[in-house]
């Protein structure tokens, strides 16, 4: 999963045949994290923190502008393949949010010039 | 020449807004002579990225630093400890810091959090090899004594259950830090285990001897990628010098410490859908009884501690069980490692014994809002706790007077709104939220916190208010009562906290009000 960034659905019966799990356990698991993907995500993942501190702080300003700007809503990838966006609650940054992650990164006081540069970047 | 010692945090906070460029920008710039320290965070995190300067004198800080100006700093003499317009003075007379009781925190932003032999240098390991040459028994004793509670929300008395599990009979038996640090407002747990990973090792192997427990796993959010990787290499060092293993620090005990990576669900911060998904389930939550102390992981006794819970327990098996006890108020002893975050002026962490009041948190420390905007509620315990509003302000942090007041101090996470704030937006959010992290096992929290965001609705666009308003009441008693864990139970708390504080954001009538 680390390293292909999906669980491929063809691939829940082989996974159930080598840990000697029903079908049923592994999709069950696969389907319950949030982290556990189906299909491929974008080169990069972008996510912006949608919990009450940095709502306080604008996060839902943030959230509308990378919509528009990618054009994809959030779990959505841009259709080059390029950006998958997401929510996250809680990145644990709460004292200087604005939160956003890309890829490992973290980025704290993102205001809208700030993940304007991000996306940019990452596009 | 001498070589200087400046340090710039590795936190990811402080790397957030620039620390590394920060660092590297000073490495280049000032060559052979400075040594740069990648230590914790202070915790001044309005302040990151805080570079701090070894002069004679002490550590002289400054902050915040952009990688701009480093140049500058370097001319006005940074390496000498000289004035500069973000010179903050000797660290340790910064106010901020110098009137809190750094316990748990001790060493956080002090020293490299991946040095045995600064973690040595600053009093590591003196709890574990004084808890060693004890019986497990007197170690449980201490640790009751102590008066510590569980610090991931509820307040258990950490010492009650390690005595059901030193109690228990099984030939194995597990430690399992939470560190599932899921709510909005609290990052105490990940700047531990960034700053000082080596105090939470410490006190797992304290609690592993007081239980005689021999397996360890630390449960860390998905979220958190800086907390897994300096954990892992803290676990590694410790095991390069005998401090995890097959007899450790030379004695008849092996303890050994794993790391698991959590898959982005919240849930899994309540204890038995973490056991769930350690053991690579989906993280549903467990009706208990059984109680995790009896039949936890793999249905063996555990020891299920927050991360503040077990790296309070080297200070208190160091300094003794009347030091800690010594701080607090009523029930609730020692210190509280409290999190100021949202719209803030100066958030961060404030570690101080219980009993300082809500006012003297926001107000004193935080400086009000960082929008200059006067401050309209907070939030208090994460995103299950209550809304409060600016007149409840004198509540001491304490887990019975909270409780009381039909709030609850939690993790100790702090988040303000200022007066923008819609407050039944807020309501309403919290039973989306409650809706998109509920595990599914019982029917009040999944089917209840999607009927909760439809009520809050209707309620504020007037649809027969009176009689919607009885059913989010009927609604918020039944999740209240018949949720198998928290995530429902308390789901509510919020909920009612900004209906019974703030009535008029939900379009209530004057007249209404007045009732």
């Amino acid at each position: 999963m680390e390293d292909l960034g999906h669980v491929d659905p063809a691939a829940i019966p082989i996974l159930a045949d080598e840990l000697n799990l029903s079908k049923a356990d592994v999709h069950g698991v696969v389907t319950f994290y949030h982290d556990f993907r189906q299909s491929a995500p974008g080169r990069t993942t972008v996510r912006i923190c949608r919990a009450e501190a940095c709502q306080s702080v604008g996060a839902a300003g943030l959230v509308e502008q990378a919509k528009n700007r990618l054009g994809v809503g959030l779990g959505e990838t841009t259709p080059d393949g390029s950006v998958t966006l997401e929510q996250v609650f809680c990145l644990g940054n709460c004292a200087i949010g604005p939160s956003v992650q890309v890829g490992d990164r973290l980025y704290g006081r993102v205001g809208p010039q700030e993940l304007d540069r991000l996306l940019e970047v990452t596009a | 020449m001498t070589e200087v010692t400046v340090y710039v945090p590795r936190d990811s906070a402080a790397r957030s807004v620039g620390a590394d460029q920060v660092a590297e920008r000073i490495a280049a710039a000032a060559g052979p002579r400075a040594r740069v320290v990648r230590n914790g965070s202070r915790g001044l995190l309005w302040l990151e990225p805080l570079v701090e300067v070894e002069t004679p004198a002490g550590r002289v800080a400054y902050g915040p630093v952009t990688p701009d100006d480093v140049e500058d700093l370097l001319d006005a003499g940074l390496l000498d400890g000289a004035g500069h317009r973000l010179c903050l003075g000797p660290t340790e007379e910064i106010a901020w810091l110098r009137d809190q009781t750094r316990v748990t925190f001790a060493r956080v932003g002090v020293i490299d959090p991946l040095s045995p032999d600064d973690y040595t240098a600053h009093g590591g390991l003196a709890g574990l090899r004084r808890a060693l040459s004890l019986a497990p028994e007197q170690v449980v004793a201490e640790v009751t004594d102590s008066g510590l509670r569980g610090r991931g929300g509820a307040g258990f008395p950490a010492g009650i259950k390690w005595k059901t599990v030193l109690g228990a009979e099984s030939d194995l038996k597990f430690v399992c830090c939470n560190a599932d640090e899921g709510d909005s407002g609290t990052f105490a747990d990940r700047m531990l285990m960034e700053g000082d990973p080596f105090t939470l090792i410490e006190g797992m192997a304290i609690a592993a001897w007081a239980t005689g427990a021999s397996e360890g796993y630390i449960y860390i959010r998905s979220e958190y990628p800086d907390a897994v990787a300096t954990m892992r290499a803290a676990i590694d060092a410790a095991y390069a010098r005998g401090w995890l293993g097959k007899r450790v620090l030379d004695q008849d005990f092996t303890f050994d410490l794993f790391v698991r990576v959590g898959g982005g669900a919240y849930i899994c911060g309540e204890e038995t859908s973490m056991l769930e998904s350690l053991e690579g389930k989906r993280g549903t939550v467990r009706a208990k009884p059984p109680i995790p102390a009896l039949e936890g992981l793999f249905g063996r006794p555990t020891v299920v501690n927050n991360v503040l819970t077990l790296g309070s327990v080297p200070m208190i098996m160091a300094d003794g069980a009347e030091a800690f006890a010594g701080l607090g108020v009523g029930r609730s002893r020692g210190t509280q490692v409290f999190q100021l975050g949202g719209n803030i002026a100066r958030g961060g962490i404030v570690e101080t014994a219980f009993g300082i009041t809500l006012g003297e948190l926001v107000e004193g420390y935080g400086g009000g809002t960082r929008s200059g905007r006067p401050v309209r509620a907070v939030q208090v315990g994460g995103p299950l706790g209550a809304y409060l509003p600016t007149s409840r302000f004198d509540l001491p942090m304490d887990y019975e007077a909270f409780a009381a007041a039909g709030a609850m101090v939690g993790h100790g996470g702090v988040v303000v709104f200022d007066d923008t704030v819609d407050m039944a937006g807020q309501a309403r959010f919290a039973m989306e939220f409650c809706a998109a992290e509920s595990c599914g096992k019982c029917t009040p929290c999944r089917i209840g916190a999607v009927r909760g965001v439809e009520v809050i609705d209707r309620i504020v666009a007037g649809e027969n208010r009176s009689a919607n308003l009885k059913v989010l009441n009927d609604l918020c008693h039944l999740m209240t009562e018949g949720s198998l864990c928290a995530m429902g139970g308390l789901t509510p708390m919020p909920v009612r906290s900004a209906l019974t504080h703030f009535p008029g954001d939900f379009g209530a009538t004057s007249e209404e009000e007045r009732r």
